[in-house]
């Protein structure tokens, strides 16, 4: 016990058990999901634009990060002036200035410019689709070109993570050799990595925000894919600190004094829905289906471990407004069905056995399934794994018409990836994630407006407006907000769990 | 013999290419996308165009697996999507880290089984006979990822004796075997590991040696007046080939590292390795992991066939 425990306490030592099937990628933007974001991505390196993480009373927000200002050229809505932050060094000691900015965008855009490495495209483009291009002003200066007006291109360039040019020239461009010697302005360093076993980081005492200078000694990161694993880890205390504790260990890591921490954040786990063909194009079924979900079920199935959802996004957001509820009333739902004419209304839902951000999926579609049937669907589950699930979502309804609804969980954090790219016209599966066709011209016109609106408080009131007509419209089936659990040793103190899926770990300490 | 040799070798090479053919078509019948691991969920149809083509899956099936085979026939197994590491480097590792666990896990497994099951060969149906046929029943029927997590609670979790996971200690750059600090994770992934090959060879090893024991020159021996003891050695000698035969494929089963008990223990080892790549759809990992396992298996019943033609050449004449 004595040999095991001093491992991870000697010197403040924060050894986290991650979800992640591997350690995520150190060449700047990270593979597995968020979680590599959360553990590697923003603590070795920064983007122009960071989320402020620092409370967990209200959704998190963006605020400056590589970049101290940004407004839009007043003469061009399609371009975004960045001013950067003076001063800062990389890991490596070279100088952080304008032209290592138009080099990280060809490393990660530009597939004819030397740098460029297609995995960091793959991880970028999702965030720069509507990128077009940027030059430097001065060397503390950068200009972003948008092909259409874009107000939430801030929230975008948060996902692109800044790398060193001077170690890529160092390595001679080697992304292998880089991924063993990455070098960010972040506020840890890489220390050591054992392939697929751990990734060891160090405090980066010369961080440019000194109130973020990591107080722990090391952060060491081990990918623990198995639940159980992670459980056993945290109990034989081997680590001490895991993500994702599965609800029925809970008792059992209370009972041994672990914390449990949950917050809501921005993910919902929810169905997106086919409205090209099939019963989910009449709005009274997908009405229907919406009222014949008792979430509180669901909350009790999962410990306690989810909030229930009615919404796309937590009330806890900014822009949530006033939506129209569908609590739980079966006869409603049944009502609404007769009316559409759709008795039994037979439908089929694409499902995975597992997956980032996936919850429970079994269990939660099993409940799911037998609510719905007893309000007069009949629901059949496609059960597929992760990899299928996400293949199919990629490629939208009119490839799939015979799936009415596919469940995968979506991450919030931002207006766009919140509420906009799942109905707007132009997001329409294959080219984006509005995998169910849904088109509307108002709401076309009204996410035109949103990226067209570069005052804040004026598209905050257009942003609430869409997310409260896409509950109107029922264009989702709301079913859960995970609460984002992890539960870590007693002697773990100073965190504060924020309405994110980052989270910051500088201000953890680890008591003796 | 070098004829026989040069013979089972040739065999192997169309079983090494069927193999690879097999795997390679497998791949692409499952559903998924190759590409998942560095692709995020909401990537569009123009950056997987993009990304298919510096990855080289623009290309048809079939030229697809014609680079890869000769690339391979050049000892260049391609770069994982996944890491950007180079495969055989991938392979080699996680081969090296499952090997780590065979070497004790080979010998606890052999012996114990082996011990197990000439004893009850020995004595059938006394009561020794009937502990450990049940004892192999129950060592063949557990599943070792449950038997994996029951031992960690036990010795991990209530006792705090060993290691739930990994393979050595934070701080530590390799896997030290002489320093109890590493060499402690070893223990609850060999036991674990060697739990179904325990049964099965004590199971094997009995029917063998009880099969042994009916046949007329052992009669013969005893009629001739040989002590009990020289008449067992007789036994047992004759029942090698077959248990033999058998402790070849279990070698190779443990060779091959098990999904399951690596994923348990977080052990980087061959089956924790194939279970992340087919995860992934890491085609290149997934092609070059199981083409070296098929080798493995090949030579270790090439191994195995030549071993069993020394003690019985009967064999080698057939």
């Amino acid at each position: 016990m004595l040999l095991s425990s001093a491992h991870a306490h000697a010197a403040g030592t924060l050894t986290v058990g991650m979800t992640a099937g591997d350690l995520p990628q150190t060449t700047g933007n990270p593979d597995q999901g968020f979680e590599g974001y959360r553990f590697v991505g923003y603590n070795l390196y920064d983007s122009l634009v960071l989320w402020d993480l620092s409370q967990g009373d209200k959704a998190s927000d963006i605020k400056p990060g590589l970049a101290t200002e940004w407004h839009i050229d007043e003469a061009d809505n399609k371009r975004w002036i960045f001013a950067l932050r003076q001063g800062v060094k990389w890991h490596d000691g070279c100088l952080f200035t304008a032209d290592d900015v138009v080099w990280n965008l060809g490393y990660s855009s530009n597939d004819k410019a030397p740098q460029f490495n297609p995995a960091q495209f793959a991880q970028a483009r999702p965030y720069l689709g509507t990128y077009a291009g940027i030059e430097k002003i001065d060397d503390h200066t950068v200009a972003f070109t948008t092909k259409v007006p874009d107000s939430l291109f801030p929230y975008e360039i948060s996902y692109l993570l800044m790398i060193s040019p001077c170690r890529a020239k160092e390595v001679n461009n080697d992304w292998t050799q880089y991924a063993l010697k990455p070098s960010g302005t972040g506020p840890y360093k890489f220390d050591k990595m054992v392939p697929h076993q751990r990734l060891e980081l160090v405090p980066n005492t010369e961080y440019w925000d000194k109130a973020r200078v990591p107080k722990q000694d090391r952060l060491v990161l081990i990918p623990m894919p198995e639940a159980s694993t992670r459980t056993a880890a945290l109990l034989s205390d081997q680590v001490n600190w895991i993500e994702a504790p599965s609800p029925d260990a809970i008792d059992r890591l209370k009972s041994a004094g672990m914390q449990i921490v949950t917050k809501i954040y921005p993910h919902n786990w929810s169905y997106q829905l086919n409205f090209v063909k099939g019963p989910f194009s009449d709005k009274r079924v997908r009405q229907a289906a919406n009222y014949a979900l008792n979430r509180t079920d669901m909350k009790e199935m999962l410990s306690g471990l989810m909030e229930e959802e009615y919404a796309t996004v937590p009330p806890s957001t900014a822009y949530y407004g006033h939506p129209v509820l569908y609590k739980y009333d079966p006869a409603k739902a049944a009502a609404l069905l007769k009316e559409a004419g759709c008795v039994p209304c037979k439908v089929k839902f694409a499902i995975s056995t597992s997956g980032s951000g996936q919850m429970q999926p079994l269990p939660m579609n099993e409940l799911v399934k037998s609510q719905l049937d007893a309000a007069g669907f009949e629901v059949t589950l496609d059960t597929m794994d992760w990899n299928a699930l996400l293949k199919l979502g990629r490629e939208g309804a009119e490839e799939h018409p015979d799936t009415h609804a596919i469940n995968i969980s979506r991450s919030l954090l931002d207006p766009y990836n919140a509420l906009i790219r799942h109905v707007w016209t132009g997001a329409w599966a294959p080219k984006g994630s509005n995998w169910g066709h849904y088109s509307n011209p108002a709401v076309d016109k009204l996410v035109e407006s949103i990226l067209s609106e570069f005052d804040t408080e004026k598209r905050l009131a257009l942003l609430t407006q869409l997310h409260e007509t896409m509950n109107e419209e029922a264009a989702l089936i709301f079913v859960a907000h995970d609460v984002n659990p992890r539960a870590m040793s007693p002697n773990v103190k100073g965190f504060v769990q924020a309405q994110s899926w980052f989270q910051d770990l500088t201000p953890v300490t680890i008591s003796p | 013999m070098s004829f026989y040799i040069l013979r089972r070798i040739l065999y192997a090479i169309p079983i090494a290419f069927g193999v690879s053919v097999v795997c390679f078509s497998l791949v692409y019948i499952a559903p998924g996308d190759p590409l998942q691991t560095v692709m995020p969920p909401d990537a569009t149809a123009e950056t997987i165009a993009i990304v298919k083509k510096a990855y080289g899956f623009d290309k048809p099936l079939p030229m697809q697996f014609l680079i890869w085979l000769g690339r391979v026939l050049t000892g260049d197994f391609g770069m994982s999507i996944s890491t950007r590491r180079p495969v055989f480097l991938e392979v080699s590792e996680a081969l090296a880290n499952t090997s780590l666990l065979a070497l004790f896990a080979v010998p606890l497994a052999f012996f114990t089984g082996y011990v197990m099951g000439a004893i009850a060969g020995c004595f059938p149906g006394r009561w020794v006979d009937r502990l450990v046929t049940g004892a192999a029943v129950v060592g063949v029927s557990l599943p070792n990822y449950w038997l994996g997590i029951v031992l960690v609670i036990f010795f991990a979790v209530e006792y705090m004796l060993l290691p739930a996971t990994g393979m050595g200690p934070t701080g530590s750059t390799g896997f030290h075997i002489l320093e109890w600090s590493s060499a402690r994770f070893l223990v609850l992934p060999v036991i674990t590991l060697s739990m179904i090959p325990v049964g099965i060879l004590s199971r094997t090893t009995r029917a063998a040696v009880a099969e042994v024991r009916n046949q007329e020159f052992v009669q013969t021996l005893r009629a001739k007046g040989l002590s009990e003891w020289a008449v067992t050695r007789h036994v047992l000698k004759n029942s090698l080939p077959q248990v033999m035969a058998v402790m070849g494929l279990q070698f190779g089963y443990l060779l091959g590292g098990s999904i399951l008990v690596e994923t348990v223990f977080t052990w980087p080892g061959s089956g924790f390795l194939l279970s992340k790549a087919i995860i992934n759809r890491d085609v290149p990992v997934l092609q070059g992991t199981i083409l070296t396992l098929s080798l493995v298996f090949v030579a270790t019943n090439l191994v195995v066939d030549l071993l069993q033609s020394l003690i019985d050449p009967r064999i080698r004449r057939a």
